[in-house]
């Protein structure tokens, strides 16, 4: 009896860790969420701002960088074969740099290693571009994260902090994503958030941003103190975001409100 | 100011005087210092951005006596410890709190009496 009793506050307490989490049945893109004319200016190439991005990033990946004169292109050549599929498996372990890195830092990387160039600073229009452009070639892909055992630290770390609350109004990012996703916080729908779009055009920015600008915006909305760009925390959130996506179609350059 | 929970209510005003509902109004709709219809609706028809988080503000004058609505407002972890509620009054148990509210409670007690002396009108 005693033992049955424990076993039920066992189960139950696993079901309520676990019940919020959204089935993969159910899982939909911040793109169902908008209204029909974002929805359009988002698929229309000839209407998406975020295409003026990837344009620009086409072109820095043909330009010649750094003390080595190499473009992206002289070692990965044509982006629409060689780039394929790649943004939709960020973040990953790198070997070279040791840890868990984005999409951002893996340009970076090349930059400091095989183009001896300076580093782009995030949200820099030249590191939106290139990433823009990168994602580009991934649209329609599906998110595929490695199952990768040098990574599981960073994904443990990204699951806590979703889970996890902050800030003076005390919410989580499971509160609003897991919990009440299709409910309207004010006036807004709340999407489940997902990581697909990125980098985006958004609306309100009147601008292209990155995923963890997006995240700074939820955290500052807690009134949470934001991590910083490149900071492990975001890196391992980023993680967990693609990993709860997985299999969810790529849409950068999106169209956000 | 210290308070005193006496089961599910707070009975004592926290500033000793009664709140003033007008005032106790323009917090409630007010995106920057309430944030109540950020995840609540009520009978508020010239509020057109209303919240679906959490049950309507209609009639809570009714369902609820004054130090109820107190003890709601101040820390409603003590009724629901997994509410979703913030507590507006007061600070522990936060965490990452932005530098620019650190230490800071949500509504200080006069805003709170204001909002409770509201809510009590809030009649169905
Ligand atoms: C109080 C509710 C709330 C909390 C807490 C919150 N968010 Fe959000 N989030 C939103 C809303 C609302 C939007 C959509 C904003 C819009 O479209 O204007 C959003 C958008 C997003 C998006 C973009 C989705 C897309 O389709 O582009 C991501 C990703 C996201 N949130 C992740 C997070 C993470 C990670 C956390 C925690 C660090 C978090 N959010 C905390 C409400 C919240
Ligand atoms: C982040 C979401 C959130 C915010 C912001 C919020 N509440 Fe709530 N509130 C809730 C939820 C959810 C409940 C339901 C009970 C529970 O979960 O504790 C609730 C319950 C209540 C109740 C009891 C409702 C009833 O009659 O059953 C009152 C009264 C109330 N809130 C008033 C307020 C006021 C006034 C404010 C702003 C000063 C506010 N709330 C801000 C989420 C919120």
């Amino acid at each position: 009896m005693k033992i049955g009793a424990a076993l039920c506050v066992l189960l139950l307490s696993v079901i309520a860790v676990h019940a919020a989490e959204i089935a993969t049945a159910d899982r939909k893109s911040g793109f169902e969420f908008m209204g029909r004319d974002t929805q359009a200016m988002q698929t229309d190439d000839t209407s998406n701002p975020g295409m003026l991005n990837v344009l620009d990033g086409g072109a820095l990946w043909e330009r010649p960088e750094g003390a080595d004169k190499k473009a992206c292109a002289s070692c990965h050549g044509d982006a629409s074969q060689r780039m394929k599929g790649v943004a939709a498996r960020y973040p990953a372990f790198d070997a070279t740099a040791g840890q868990v890195v984005d999409l951002g830092q893996r340009i970076n990387l090349c930059r400091r290693d095989h183009q001896k160039a300076p580093e782009l600073a995030y949200e820099s229009r030249d590191l939106l571009a290139l990433s823009a452009f990168v994602a580009r070639q991934s649209r329609g892909q599906p998110i595929a994260i490695a199952d990768d055992a040098r990574s599981a630290n960073a994904l443990m770390q990204g699951r806590k902090l979703f889970n996890e609350r902050m800030g003076q109004l005390n919410l989580s990012c499971a509160i609003c994503h897991d919990d009440n996703w299709g409910q309207k916080l004010g006036g807004t729908s709340i999407p489940q958030g997902h990581p697909n779009g990125y980098p985006l055009y958004r609306l309100e920015w009147q601008a292209m941003g990155s995923l963890q600008r997006r995240l700074r915006n939820c955290m500052i909305g807690m009134r949470a103190e934001p991590f910083s760009y490149g900071s492990s925390e975001f890196i391992a959130l980023e993680l967990f975001l693609m990993q709860r996506a997985q299999g969810m179609a790529m849409e950068s350059p999106a169209v956000r409100p | 100011m210290p308070f005193k929970v006496e089961g599910d209510a707070i009975q004592r005003s926290l500033t000793g005087q009664p709140g003033d509902p007008t005032e106790g109004r323009r917090i409630v709709i007010s995106r920057q210092t309430g944030l109540c219809l950020l995840c609540h609706s009520g009978p508020f028809p010239d509020e057109r951005f209303q919240g679906t988080l959490a049950p309507s503000l209609a009639g809570a004058g009714t369902r609820w006596t004054l130090g109820q609505l107190r003890l709601r407002l101040v820390d409603g972890r003590r009724l629901n410890p997994d509410t979703i509620m913030p507590s507006y009054y007061v600070l522990d148990g936060v965490v990452r709190v932005a530098p620019s509210f650190a230490a800071k409670t949500i509504l200080n007690a006069a805003q709170i009496e204001d909002v409770v002396a509201f809510l009590s009108t809030l009649r169905d």
